[in-house]
């Protein structure tokens, strides 16, 4: 059983037994403590239903009196996000899809290629490889963002020359691509970890008794490898994807104006509002933003919970 | 005749027999293969762009990337900046607030994780329920974290506001647009975010420790807060050493949160080493002096992570 499971299961009956009073006070903090963690959440919500002379002239903790959807069709269609830019963040939110979906799909398939290669056809030096692509996991961005703006910057240039000689630029200097590219490399420590961790586990008879067989590497990596893959396949995707739809730091950097990420377009709009801050339509653009990772925690939060374990106390 | 051979040869072939044959050079060397484009992006991506970077802290780069070398200059400056509080100079009010920031986030996220962790751990009802609330914002990115906690706090339509309006009229919390305060709305927001997670961590240590030591302990007389001050926290040291590590890592690198709970640290009041990092390099054009400040997080984090990789890759071997 792992560290993570042993939080998501059910707790075993074991323990101190407490008074009456103790356990008055137990749960007592913990209801209190329940309440800090939703209350904002809470605010955020309400705030997002109130018209704006609700929002600066009321409190915040009140029921909306009159409940209005206006803030959400504004933060979707019609909030200022740039100087020039007032279609809200609609294509924002498009943009972070189009970069969360590839990104993902690659970083997790190399991560389940080199996780089994590094435990199924290990080689002399294969634990020197791992730690070297460990440490992809923990540098911290700005330590690598100068070389890669220069780098990004000189493919753009290679892209528009390949567009000057044959009409398309093979996706050079494409934000969106550029941003896929970048968290790919710099997802491939989490997702290799993941794979190998779990591979590690993997009974190595099955795969030599293949091995005799006759089958070919991939053949053994298709039809025995993945197959057994899925609980280490979902960890790994809802990782990727939430670290990936909430970065900040590559997307502000990377892409610039209309092909901003979500994130970027959140905070563009929030410091951007001029006169008024517009409180309900920030909250609903934020819960917007959120909305997706959010979702994917309700839905699957063991699984979530695992990778962030995994992530963290077996890094 | 040729058929026979060929045949012959197409079974030694899927046999996959040792020989000099290209195909099966490229057999023994295919798993390598497959793994080399990923070692090599990490290669080039990841070690070869930390050299550069160190490269160009000891170059004059302004605005673009020069090979200009002009030695440790820009360490020094960094190093002199360090000690002028008067004014405080950008670089010196960084590492104060990282201090600060960092000791408050890290310091809360252990005692609240573990405060949380121990209730969860009592036979609770409802665990169910309560154990997603503490842990969600975590799925939320520091950029909505940020925009909220800046309603929250905004003493005009935020708390502050709604005490007063409860009739607490004398009630005053203003400090997300009081630059001398901002970096601790900064830490509010931060450990809100993250305080789940360590909880986490610390209940996968409490449900780790063997239930027969805890009834002993009882049988002997220990009092609740004897068996966990003394036996139960001793045991899940290893736990406080990898939060700690995590934390740790998590202050250094933080960047959003800043931005978006003071809106885009006015006047480099809320200034930690990533938002100076960056915007010496970018808005400031002093490539060579961002790239130096880059340098020192890299070597902060390395000397934190190192031997916390170590340890853990050899735990794992053994």
């Amino acid at each position: 059983m792992s560290a993570a499971d042993l939080v998501t299961s059910t707790p075993s009956r074991r323990g101190p037994g407490h008074s009456r009073t103790t356990r008055i006070v137990i749960y007592g903090l913990l209801f209190l403590f329940a309440l800090v963690y939703l209350v904002p959440l809470l605010v955020m919500v309400m705030t997002s239903l109130k018209p704006l002379d609700e929002v600066t002239g009321g409190n915040m903790f009140a029921l909306p009196r009159h409940l209005t959807f206006a803030p959400w069709s504004m933060a979707w269609g019609e909030a200022r996000i740039g100087v020039s830019d007032t279609r809200g963040i609609s294509g924002y939110f498009f943009n972070s899809v189009k970069m969360v979906v590839p990104a993902v799909l690659i970083s997790t398939l190399l991560g389940a290629l080199n996780g089994y290669v590094l435990t199924k056809w290990s080689f002399s030096g294969h634990k020197l490889v791992f730690g070297m692509m460990l440490f992809a996991c923990f540098i911290p961005f700005q330590s690598v963002i100068i070389p890669m703006a220069v780098i990004l910057g000189a493919l753009g240039r290679i892209g528009v020359g390949l567009a000057d000689l044959t009409g398309w630029s093979f996706g050079l200097g494409n934000a969106t691509v550029n941003l896929v590219i970048v968290h790919v490399i710099y997802g491939l420590g989490f997702t290799t970890l993941f794979f190998r961790n779990y591979y590690a586990a993997f009974p190595s008879e099955l795969v030599k008794a293949a091995m005799i067989d006759g089958a070919s590497f991939f053949q053994i990596f298709r039809r025995i490898l993945l197959p057994n893959s899925t609980p280490i396949i979902i960890v790994t995707v809802i990782y990727q994807f939430t670290n990936i739809w909430n970065d900040f730091l590559f997307g502000s950097t990377f892409a610039a104006g209309d092909t901003a990420p979500m994130t970027v377009a959140l905070n563009n709009l929030v410091n951007t509002s001029t006169g008024v801050v517009e409180y309900n339509v920030n909250m609903a653009a934020a819960i917007i933003a959120a909305a997706p990772t959010l979702l994917v925690y309700v839905i699957a939060g063991r699984y979530f919970v695992r990778g962030l374990m995994a992530g963290a106390v077996k890094g | 005749m040729t058929a026979m051979t060929e045949r012959e040869a197409a079974t030694a072939m899927t046999k996959r027999q040792p020989g000099p044959s290209l195909r099966g050079w490229f057999q023994d060397w295919l798993p390598r293969l497959v793994l080399a484009p990923s070692f090599l992006l990490v290669l080039v991506f990841v070690y070869g762009f930390n050299l550069w970077t160190l490269f160009l802290s000891f170059t004059s780069s302004k605005a673009f990337p020069t090979t200009n070398l002009i030695g440790f200059t820009n360490y020094l400056r960094l190093w002199n900046w360090t000690f002028e509080t008067d004014p405080p100079s950008n670089w010196y009010t960084a590492l104060v607030n990282m201090g600060l920031f960092g000791g408050l986030y890290i310091f809360f996220c252990l005692f609240l994780g573990l405060l949380l962790a121990i209730l969860l751990d009592q036979k609770i009802r409802g665990e169910g329920i309560l154990r997603p609330i503490y842990l969600y914002p975590l799925a939320l990115s520091f950029i909505v974290t940020g925009t909220a906690w800046k309603l929250f706090l905004d003493p005009r339509i935020g708390l502050e506001n709604a005490l007063h309006d409860w009739g607490w009229t004398s009630f005053h919390f203003d400090w997300v647009v009081d630059p001398k305060m901002m970096i601790y709305c900064v830490a509010i927001a931060g450990i809100w975010q993250s305080s789940g997670f360590v909880m986490a961590m610390f209940l996968a240590g409490l449900r780790g420790v063997d239930g027969e030591i805890l009834k002993a302990a009882q049988i002997d007389g220990a009092s609740t807060y004897q068996t966990y001050r003394r036996i139960v926290i001793p045991m899940i040291r290893p736990v406080f050493f990898s939060a700690l590590i995590v934390l740790a890592h998590m202050a250094i690198k933080s960047y959003d949160l800043v931005l978006s709970v003071t809106g885009k640290n006015p006047g480099g009041a809320a200034e930690l080493p990533s938002t100076f990092m960056y915007s010496y390099t970018f808005t400031r054009n002093q490539m060579a002096i961002g790239s130096a400040s880059a340098v020192i997080m890299l070597m902060t984090i390395a000397a934190i992570m190192v031997p916390y990789i170590y340890s853990e890759t050899r735990e794992q071997n053994r």
